[in-house]
């Protein structure tokens, strides 16, 4: 995949069929790439920001987070 | 979840039973991401869980599963081990799990030195059966059980294992996801008995009636009192009242239970024989 169609998608996935709106991912990314909405589920709000560091995916206990592409990408 | 992940869970089983901001899927995907690592494949790989929150979490892995009787996990364990040493075998336990009702097991297990890699939730609390203080809830931390405070001291788990004979022995913390990946993969790897006290979250039962009440508090808790093994050898007893000690404490070679089993049953294979 070259960085042209990365930067074409969303870096970060929420499945909200599995999110518990814990707050983690939000609190916990360096880059304030999550938001949460009216129901405090994760949002992707700011995804030109992410730089793939992928600690909202390996912080999240619900397996409900996917990072896409590799870390500085 | 990521697809790679996702070939390791029964997916049909999720959303899981754990309440928001519990940190036992955090360290049960860790424990997948270093399974993942190593190649292993399900097949030959076994978990093994007693009773409590933790305990539900071999249900949601698609391996070989085995949710067994309070406390008894790890003896379920050394039977599949023993009958079949080629197998990969893992123990989830929680801190109530392992230290109290299974304490008496969990040391035998390190002194044989049996090849299991135990796993041990620590959220300070026994959460499924409604906040009552295990032997590793905090000395003065409030449970449904102690409304004026603990009055107990807390088991060092990781002492005791090490003491008692384990070959491989770390803390780590939910917060710090990336290093408790790799404790659980050299554990893994270790031939021996090896236990992983991962340090995990219970919004609901420990941190709200300890002025910690999300999983972010909790996390940020952990952040905030876990000090490396390399720095608490340099601090007092007193400043390290309260903190969290991560690291490795033991890595060390010795002979695993099921060799010397393997051998004494051929040096004695003639004397079987002529009975």
């Amino acid at each position: 995949m070259s960085s042209k169609e990365l930067s074409a998608e969303t870096p970060v996935r929420i499945d909200r069929s599995l999110c518990k709106a814990c707050g983690i991912c939000i609190a916990f990314c360096p880059k304030q790439v999550l938001e949460a909405d009216e129901g405090a589920i994760a949002v992707v709000a700011h995804p030109e920001e992410c730089i793939r560091c992928r600690m909202c995916e390996l912080r999240c206990p619900d397996f409900a987070v996917t990072v896409r592409g590799d870390r500085g990408g | 979840m990521n697809d790679k992940l996702k070939a390791y869970f029964r997916t049909d089983h999720l959303p899981h039973i754990w309440c928001p901001g519990c940190g036992n899927g955090i360290v049960t995907a860790a424990i997948v991401r270093a399974i993942d690592d190593l190649g292993w494949s399900k097949d030959d790989t076994v978990f093994v869980s007693g009773i409590g929150c933790s305990s539900r979490a071999p249900g949601y892995l698609d391996f070989n599963t085995l949710h067994t009787t309070h406390g008894r996990a790890l003896v379920f364990a050394t039977g599949v081990k023993v009958a079949r040493p080629d197998l990969n075998v893992i123990v989830i336990t929680g801190d109530g799990d392992a230290s109290a009702i299974g304490g008496n097991h969990l040391i035998h297990a390190a002194r044989r030195n049996i090849d299991i890699t135990t796993i041990c939730f620590n959220n300070n609390i026994y959460g499924m059966t409604g906040g009552q203080y295990s032997p590793l809830s905090p000395t003065d931390s409030f449970a449904s059980t102690a409304p004026y405070g603990n009055a107990d001291r807390t088991f060092d788990l990781c002492r005791l294992v090490e003491a008692a004979g384990a070959s491989y022995v770390a803390r780590g913390t939910t917060y710090h996801v990336t290093p408790l990946t790799n404790m659980i993969r050299r554990g893994l790897e270790k031939k021996g008995f090896s236990f992983v006290e991962a340090m995990t979250a219970c919004p609901v039962y420990f941190g709200r009636r300890n002025k910690l009440p999300t999983g972010v508090d909790l996390l940020n808790w952990q952040r905030d009192n876990a000090v490396p093994v390399s720095r608490a050898a340099k601090m007092e007893p007193e400043e390290l009242a309260g903190k969290i000690v991560i690291g490795t404490f033991l890595d060390v070679e010795m002979p695993e239970y099921t060799e010397t089993y393997e051998r004494l049953l051929k040096e004695h294979a003639a004397d079987r024989s002529g009975e």
